[in-house]
């Protein structure tokens, strides 16, 4: 008799978890709309952009500073002085591939600026601005590798990307034949690489060229076989705040400060 | 919530589950038999074992097991899965002998000096009748080390070991469902660690009746 009782409250208190969770679910929803971005944002005096932290030229945290630097970070910083003058003060969060789509709709960052391509399966879930940057995926190899364009990665050949970039799914698409495993990070793949983990690493050419420049015995090899226009993803739903960075990126343009951004980070 | 999550990707978080199972299981073995034998050598009449076995131990289990798990990872030439449970063994490993080292010496002396003098070895006494005893006292802690490491085994996802939580990440990345995905990855590890608990509740009542 006691034993039944035991079981079944065991059973219940299981059934209860489960229901917990996933009324946490049901309530997210309810609380996404809520709020306008762009007058939260007036009223905190306080923009926060979502950016790399572990992206060579892109948008790379300096250890002896503890600054993150990069093309996202001085663009980003160009374009809230551009909207807002220095009435707000622009703000960093690091978010990765995996984590830069939550951290918008939760709230916790009001823009991504994160080496983010533009997809179409992405704009159902987030508002994208204008291109900001034109990159392509591409490979990177040890220099004498074997690999020299995406045609070589045949059965047997492993590729190493990251979760939740467009490059994994991608490279599922162009070489269905080969191996991929997917890290948390860009560091993390390439650390994998140099161990000798695989036997190229895709991404988007703008961030191997960073990875080549660290190390030299790697090489970009075959060119690029996709597209990757990179916007700024904001909360779905804010066409004015969308409106208002596509102006600033305009006349940032327009004004040679674009490039001149460009122009310090990326020299190819 | 979004079951067709669920459904749609019912196939990759199987794979996932039999990965999370198959590596939490070597571990568990592995970890255990590694364990017994740290602890043994800690109590060992030997100094340099004593050491020995001191030293893996406060090394181990003072580094953070991800550290571990990438350690296996990048410094042998293994995959991501088989690195992984490795890196666990280590980790876990050392927590098990901690708890197999606390039963033993809650054995009383007078047992291992009885032991001896009826012409026993050391190695048969500890064999023959101090570890049948201590390993009542030590199931409690062994089953929440047990549980631990089949929440530890959630590191794979970061070697891309294609665990649970690998296909996860995957399925969450891939979907944007992020919240409702991981729910569902919850509830698979729930699946195996309830009935674990389960068990361990069991086990320590029938072996407490046996006394």
């Amino acid at each position: 008799m006691f034993k039944t009782k035991k079981f079944v409250t065991m059973a219940l208190v299981t059934i209860l978890a489960a229901l917990f969770l996933a009324g946490c679910g049901g309530d997210k929803a309810s609380n996404e709309s809520s709020k306008d971005v762009l007058a939260q944002i007036k009223e905190d005096k306080k923009i926060v952009f979502g950016v790399k932290h572990d992206t060579r030229l892109f948008g790379l945290k300096n250890p002896s500073t503890g600054e993150v630097e990069g093309f996202d970070i001085d663009l980003s910083k160009a374009l809230a002085e551009e909207i807002f003058g220095k009435d707000v003060k622009p703000e960093f969060v690091e978010v990765t591939s995996k984590t830069r789509v939550g951290l918008l709709n939760n709230g916790k960052v009001d823009a991504v600026v994160a080496t983010m391509t533009i997809t179409e399966e992405r704009k159902k879930e987030v508002d994208f601005t204008d291109v900001y940057f034109d990159a392509g995926q591409s490979l990177l190899v040890k220099k004498g590798s074997k690999i020299q364009s995406i045609e070589d990665l045949k059965k047997g050949t492993t590729v190493l990307a990251v979760k939740g970039s467009t490059s994994s799914i991608n490279i599922r698409e162009k070489a269905p034949e080969t191996t991929v495993l997917e890290f948390e990070n860009y560091a993390e793949a390439f650390t994998a690489l140099k161990a000798g983990k695989g036997d190229a690493l895709t991404t988007d050419d703008s961030i191997l060229y960073g990875m080549a420049e660290e190390d030299p015995s790697y090489e970009l090899v075959g060119g690029t076989f996709t597209e990757e226009p990179y916007g700024i993803a904001v909360k779905k739903g804010n066409k004015e705040l969308v409106d208002e960075l596509n102006k600033a990126l305009k006349s940032l343009k327009d004004s040679g400060k674009y490039d001149e951004i460009k122009d310090k980070w990326i020299k190819n | 919530m979004d079951f067709s999550i669920l459904t749609t990707n019912m196939d990759s978080l199987l794979e996932g589950l039999k990965i999370t199972i198959i590596a939490s299981l070597i571990a568990l073995l592995g970890s255990f038999i590694l364990g017994t034998l740290l602890a043994v050598m800690r109590i060992a009449p030997f100094k340099p074992l004593n050491w020995l076995g001191t030293a893996y131990v406060e090394f181990i289990r003072n580094i953070p097991v991800l550290v571990i798990v990438f350690f296996a990872y990048l410094a042998g030439n293994f995959g991501g899965m088989t690195a992984g449970t490795i890196g666990l063994t280590i980790y876990t490993s050392a927590f098990i002998a901690e708890a197999i080292r606390a039963g033993i010496m809650s054995v009383p002396r007078g047992q291992m000096e009885a032991a001896r003098s009826t012409g026993l070895t050391y190695g048969q006494a500890m064999r023959m009748v101090i570890l049948p005893q201590a390993i009542k006292i030590v199931i409690p802690p062994l089953g929440n080390q047990f549980i631990n490491l089949v929440k530890n085994s959630s590191l794979l996802a970061v070697v891309a070991g294609g665990d649970l939580m690998y296909q996860g990440d995957l399925i969450s990345a891939k979907t944007y469902v992020t919240f409702d995905t991981y729910v569902f990855v919850a509830l698979f590890y729930l699946i195996l660690t309830i009935p674990l608990s389960l068990g361990v509740g069991y086990l320590e009542k029938r072996l407490a009746r046996s006394n």
